[in-house]
């Protein structure tokens, strides 16, 4: 395979955004003559340097305000970087709102053809896909409507199913793409799985590392406007847990002259096992998994709970189960414990996975948590694929 | 790459040029990259301004009918009030045209001037989420009043005709002239504002103020001849004569108020009339050009502020 040209070079880009307090006239005059030290400002972007492949699907992730949004806008042309630069080619459709530029007043049909041409579509291309994009939004009994009394779910998919039309080179999608019902949530990831095949490049923002872990073949983490991360989606659904338990306050916990914990408590081991697995060390599908926990309590609540979270390495969740839901009521005093988790009856799907162990107080605030606390692989019969297992047959009659 | 749709995708990227997102600060590539980006998105551009007119007639059933009775009822309070009552009509033929080819021209001018004000700020929806060539804001509100100019116009024209006076004459030409120029200062201010409206929100509200004062010092409720007879020859009148809307009313005056021309009718024209536009229309081209620059300038954080 050659490698794929670039469809956008971002070059050292920075950007600050500068916060006043202040709208009016007046006020702005009135600060003036104050100096500037009523401006705050602070850094969006810093120093992000990133070339995006045609046909590559990139996720921009980060917890709030990490400037994912603002990097989106920034290539968009959206919003003009402070210093660096963003070169780009091909055609572009921002998703960034689904409807931005509906007019409440126009009928649906007035807007697909506004909507289209905001997006970059000449009037005689909306003509050749308007039955089209009608069709995928599944509203033409409204289309004549106007789009004010269309309810929330009818206007995203009309808005887009037109955004999907623009048969765009580039894709930038903030966030939309959780919208309307399940169905249609489908009709959309195939269609976004459509554009992959057909070498779109899309970039797009997204809160949910199992979507990312999806779609993307490669992720950007973002903290406080720096890239700390740039690769394959594992690691950096690895690397943006880890700037979420940098921004997570520490645990409460202090600990005594002799090293002994006075309040809070911690993990200090976690150990997984199967009663059943292959030489490689592979668990196999019918043993059982038992995790252990090993912790020490200073000082818990009454009706603390510790639990286990097993996740894909892209982060999807795959189960969860903690001492709340098995119905046992953990000691409060401190010391030393060992709790055994077993999940008979080993029923995941080929693959690795990942185990997490919290401990957190009745009102779910993390005591202490591991992330990621543990691995393991479970190997399968080949041609099986999927989170689970089953013990799959067929047979064939002829009728 | 398995797709053959994507290979060819592909290579027909790697033929285009990467060019960089933004505007360059240059003064004439700048501009002249600006005047591309607009031209590519001139169908948006008459989307937005039937989207303009088609909206705010939508639900009323008189729809089009209402964006002539202002001009009209402004016509009959002029002509009844200042035209009959206080007595102008006596010394200016002609009245009610006088007044109506007056606030045909204003109208124009000052609806260009408050709707492209706010047109950044109202539609902020699409500023902050998809990338235009921006000028196309103040530009639909230009195209929006200049719809609604085109059908006072008309009624300005059967009036005319209905009163056996039509400008068949080269004067016809002054308000050719009167128009472009007006238009282009017009579109100058408008873009200029609606730039800087985005940062000092109070522009919107003053400049409501500063359309009312201008109205008065402009002939449109009474003639030249007045002014001339007050300040004539001072250096007064020649501020008087600079404000470019002041020459394009006169300009339209001269050619759609045949009742104003005519030997023996009382009225004085400013000397030089056609030197006088053929300046403020180069001094609006050279405005119009500023203003995108600093537009241009300014658009880069449109986004952010609103």
């Amino acid at each position: 395979m050659t490698t794929s040209p670039a469809i956008v070079d971002v070059a050292d880009v920075s950007k600050r955004f500068v916060l006043h307090q202040d709208k009016s006239l007046k006020e702005r005059i009135v600060a003036f003559a104050r100096s500037r030290e009523h401006q705050q400002d602070f850094w969006a972007l810093r120093d992000i340097d990133l070339s995006i492949e045609t046909g590559s699907t990139v996720g921009l992730v980060g917890h709030n305000g990490s400037g994912k949004s603002t990097l989106l806008k920034v290539i968009g042309g959206i919003i003009q970087p402070t210093s660096g630069t963003v070169r780009r080619r091909g055609r572009l459709a921002a998703l960034l709102e689904l409807g931005a530029g509906f007019h409440p007043d126009l009928t649906g049909r007035e807007n697909v053809y506004l909507n289209a041409a905001i997006l970059g579509l000449t009037r005689a291309e909306t003509d050749r896909y308007f039955d089209a994009i009608v069709d995928f939004s599944g509203i033409e009994s409204f289309i004549d409507t106007q789009v004010k009394f269309y309810s929330s779910g009818m206007y995203v998919r009309l808005a887009f199913a037109v955004s999907v039309h623009v048969d765009p080179d580039l894709l930038l999608v903030d966030e939309v793409l959780a919208v309307g019902d399940e169905p249609f949530q489908r009709k959309c990831l195939a269609k976004i799985a459509d554009f992959q095949r057909e070498g779109r490049t899309i970039v797009f923002v997204s809160h949910s590392s199992d979507q990312v872990g999806q779609l993307c073949d490669r992720v950007v983490v973002l903290d406080h406007g720096r890239m700390v991360h740039d690769g394959n989606a594992a690691d950096g659904i690895k690397a943006l847990r880890s700037t979420f338990e940098a921004a997570h306050s520490s645990p409460a916990r202090t600990t005594g002259a002799d090293g002994a914990l006075t309040s809070g408590a911690r993990i200090d081991d976690v150990r997984v096992t199967s009663t059943s697995t292959d030489l490689s060390g592979d668990y196999l599908p019918g043993g059982d998994i038992v995790i252990d926990i090993d912790y020490t309590i200073g000082s818990v609540p009454s009706g603390w709970i510790a639990g286990i979270d097993i996740e894909t390495p892209v982060g999807q969740g795959v189960y969860r189960i903690n001492t709340d839901g098995l119905g046992i009521e953990l000691p409060t005093s401190p010391g030393s414990y060992s709790l055994g988790i077993t999940l008979g009856g080993n029923a995941l799907g080929a693959g690795s996975y990942q185990v997490h162990a919290s401990l957190v107080t009745p009102q779910g605030r993390d005591i202490d948590r591991r992330q990621p606390a543990a691995s393991f692989s479970v190997s399968t019969e080949p041609g099986a694929v999927g989170v689970v297992h089953f013990r799959a047959s067929a047979d064939l009659r002829t009728t | 790459m398995a797709d053959p749709a994507a290979t060819l995708r592909s290579e027909r990227i790697a033929t285009l040029p990467l060019a960089e997102v933004g505007r360059p600060g240059g003064l004439i590539e700048g501009t002249a990259r600006s005047l591309r980006d607009i031209w590519g998105r001139r169908e948006l551009l008459g989307l937005l301004v039937r989207r303009e007119l088609k909206a705010r007639y939508k639900n009323s059933s008189l729809g089009l009918v209402w964006s002539l009775m202002r001009p009209l009822s402004q016509l009959l309070i002029y002509y009844f009030a200042v035209g009959e009552i206080i007595g102008l009509a006596r010394a200016i033929p002609d009245f009610a045209i006088f007044v109506f080819v007056g606030l045909t021209a204003w109208t124009l001018f000052a609806e260009i001037l408050s709707n492209s004000t706010s047109s950044i700020i109202h539609n902020q929806g699409l500023v902050k989420k998809v990338y235009l060539p921006r000028e196309i804001f103040p530009l639909a509100s230009v195209g929006g009043a200049l719809f609604n100019f085109a059908v006072q116009f008309l009624i300005l024209l059967v009036a005319v005709l209905a009163l056996g006076r039509f400008p068949l004459t080269l004067e016809i030409l002054y308000a050719a002239a009167a128009f472009i120029m007006l238009v282009t200062f017009a579109t100058a201010l408008g873009v200029l504002l609606a730039g800087l409206t985005v940062y000092f929100r109070d522009l919107e509200h003053l400049i409501e103020v500063i359309l009312a004062v201008l109205f008065w010092a402009s002939p449109i409720v009474y003639s030249y001849t007045f002014v001339r007879d007050a300040i004539g020859g001072s250096l007064l009148e020649q501020i008087y004569l600079a404000n470019p809307v002041t020459v394009a009313v006169l300009g339209f005056q001269r050619g759609l108020w045949i009742a104003g021309s005519e030997p023996g009718s009382g009225i004085e024209w400013p000397p030089d009339l056609a030197l006088r536009m053929l300046g403020v229309f180069l001094f609006s081209l050279v405005l119009l050009w500023v203003s995108q620059r600093i537009f241009s300038r300014l658009q880069g954080n449109f986004a952010q502020e609103l």
